[in-house]
């Protein structure tokens, strides 16, 4: 069952949606871009458990268990950003975050 | 299995019991009688903090999922008692014409997050944990954003919600190498297989940089001055002790029980992150102005401190870290206490208002002197012992530099906390804050904070009872 792609691709493709995500945090300067920033992490570390629970634990499910779970929170947390990130739409006028810099250092 | 069973997961239950009476309560109330949630809130609240206390079944549900354990029991329990702190506090708050249709959120939003972390303070498996830890984080940026009409408030909002994510994301990537390496989540298991693999490693670091967000250790501290300084002040008061409190337990039980196999990669991590956290967090809570931020930094500086205690991973540690919690549960609840009644009554939160605060509000000034006392360390009040005991414990396992840089900076932080006493005794303020008289939950609040400062110091009971549940690696 382990013919076809090696689990390093898997691997590889994971770390680089993590690191992609990262530095979209950290460099973006739109709310919602951030956002979905944080979802690439998320996913990368869902195509991580979904990997290693395929290729070297198949007897147990675990892993996919946990990514039904991250999505699943991952919703919610989202949900609640969104909901902020409107309120903040209503207060500035923007959702710009070098705008939105009321408090510093 | 009987239902009886249950009952060992009794802290939850009762909270989530809790939450939906208080929101049964929003639906079918009158809206007359809609201003008396607040006195039901707190009085439920304050019959689950006594009933914590019965002596409970120990044991663990779902096939280990879910354990309880004395030290367990104990680490809730303190985190009821300062959570039904802030909820007296908030009483005042509440009352405002502002907040008059948000009541019931703001108490079933609070008593989620509790359960999130007893949730996660429970915890036997990763899964467990992390569901708890999010339910903890993602209420308490709701209730950031708390003031809808405030811009600073939405966003402190959007700073938590935003940082807790990339925290739990580079969490997540950790228990992810973690799981492809052990090839399970629970607790036991982890602890079993993990060995000196440079992948666990890699793993453990992503973990440990996740929760030093959540207890904002230097370098991932950069989003609690903001956020507290632009949350309303009870949310402010709540972050900085329980959140705070919940994830060091959870830490450290997962440092002592998970990890340790590789206890000397740890020790060093937090040698150079609690040397970094005191320094810094004290060298910028000199130059603060508004007392939220003042208060921030000084948290931060104190998560330094507390991380003495994680480094020697002996029972002295863990039982010097439960009971700093604790000490700083009252020592801070006692300074944001008298924070919230000025704001309350006048709106003031910078450091220039406090001038001649002695000689129109002498009881007020007298309490954040106490608090702020036991903050410093200063010999008669409690956190001088709570600090006696994290510097032993370090010592005792020869990390005497580490101590001595411990020590410079509690003078260092001498120096700030007495800047706010200078200003309340004297300084002489042209427009100091007028004479005014807080109603009962306020004082109420600040009295038990008071003689929490002072009893938990001199009855040597309470850390002896907490050094018996205390264990090392």
């Amino acid at each position: 069952m382990n013919t076809g792609i090696p689990i390093q691709y898997f691997l590889i493709l994971a770390t680089i949606m993590f690191f992609t995500g990262v530095y979209g945090f950290l460099t973006r300067r739109n709310l919602i871009t951030i956002l979905m920033s944080v979802e690439l992490i998320l996913n990368s570390v869902n195509i991580n458990f979904l990997a290693f629970n395929r290729y070297l634990y198949p007897n147990k499910l675990e892993g996919m268990f946990f990514s039904l779970f991250v999505i699943a929170v991952a919703a919610a947390e989202v949900a609640v950003a969104i909901a902020i990130i409107i309120n903040i739409y209503r207060r500035f006028t923007t959702i710009n975050v070098e705008d939105v810099n009321e408090m510093k250092f | 299995m009987s239902l009886g069973t249950f009952l060992v997961m009794r802290h939850e239950l009762l909270l989530i019991a809790s939450a939906l009476l208080v929101l049964m309560a929003e639906i079918f109330w009158n809206p007359d009688k809609k201003r008396y949630i607040s006195l039901f809130s707190v009085i439920l609240f304050g019959v689950i903090t006594i009933v914590g206390f019965l002596p409970s079944p120990i044991g663990s549900l779902f096939g280990g999922m879910y354990e309880t354990s004395g030290t367990r029991l104990l680490m809730k329990n303190i985190l009821n008692i300062g959570a039904l702190l802030v909820f007296i506090q908030s009483v005042t708050w509440l009352k405002k014409e502002e907040n008059s249709e948000k009541i019931s959120e703001y108490f079933i939003l609070l008593i989620s997050t509790l359960a999130g972390m007893n949730f996660m303070i429970s915890a036997g498996h990763f899964l467990m944990f992390y569901i708890g830890i999010e339910l903890a984080t993602i209420p308490i940026a709701a209730l950031a954003a708390f003031d809808r009409y405030k811009n600073k408030s939405a966003e402190a909002g959007i700073k938590l919600i935003l940082s807790s994510a990339l925290s739990s994301g580079i969490l997540l990537y950790g228990l992810s190498l973690i799981y492809g390496t052990t090839g399970t989540f629970y607790f036991n298991e982890v602890a079993a297989l993990f060995g000196n693999n440079n992948l666990q490693i890699l793993g453990f670091i992503f973990f440990f940089a996740g929760m030093a967000f959540k207890i904002s250790i230097v370098p991932f501290h950069l989003w609690t001055a903001d956020v507290y300084e632009g949350s309303p002040v009870n949310i402010t008061s709540y972050l900085s002790v329980i959140s705070k409190g919940a994830a060091v337990f959870i830490l450290i039980i997962i440092l002592f029980t998970v990890f340790p196999v590789i206890i000397a990669t740890w020790q060093k991590t937090i040698y150079v992150t609690a040397i970094l956290t005191m320094t810094i967090g004290n060298l910028f809570a000199i130059r603060q102005q508004n007392l939220k931020r003042f208060l921030a930094f000084s948290s931060i500086s104190q998560a330094g401190y507390i991380l003495l205690g994680f480094i020697g991973g002996n029972q002295l540690g863990m039982a010097s870290v439960i009971y700093y919690i604790l000490v700083y549960i009252f020592s801070n609840l006692g300074a944001f206490g008298v924070v919230i009644a000025i704001s309350n009554a006048t709106g003031k939160e910078n450091m220039d208002d406090y001038n001649g605060l002695y000689h129109t509000n002498p009881k007020l000034s007298l309490i954040m002197t106490l608090a702020l006392f036991s903050l410093a360390g200063i010999p008669p009040v409690a956190g001088f012992f709570g600090k006696f005991f994290l510097f032993t414990a370090a010592a005792q396992k020869g990390y005497y530099l580490l101590v001595l840089i411990a020590v410079l900076n509690t003078i260092i932080s001498l120096y700030y906390y007495l800047l706010v006493v200078k200003a309340m005794f004297i300084n002489k303020g042209e427009t100091p804050i007028e004479k005014f008289r807080s109603d009962f939950p306020t004082r109420f609040a600040l009295g038990i904070c008071v003689a929490g400062i002072v009893v938990t110091g001199f009855a040597s009971i309470i850390f002896e009872v907490i050094k018996n549940l205390s264990f090392g690696v």
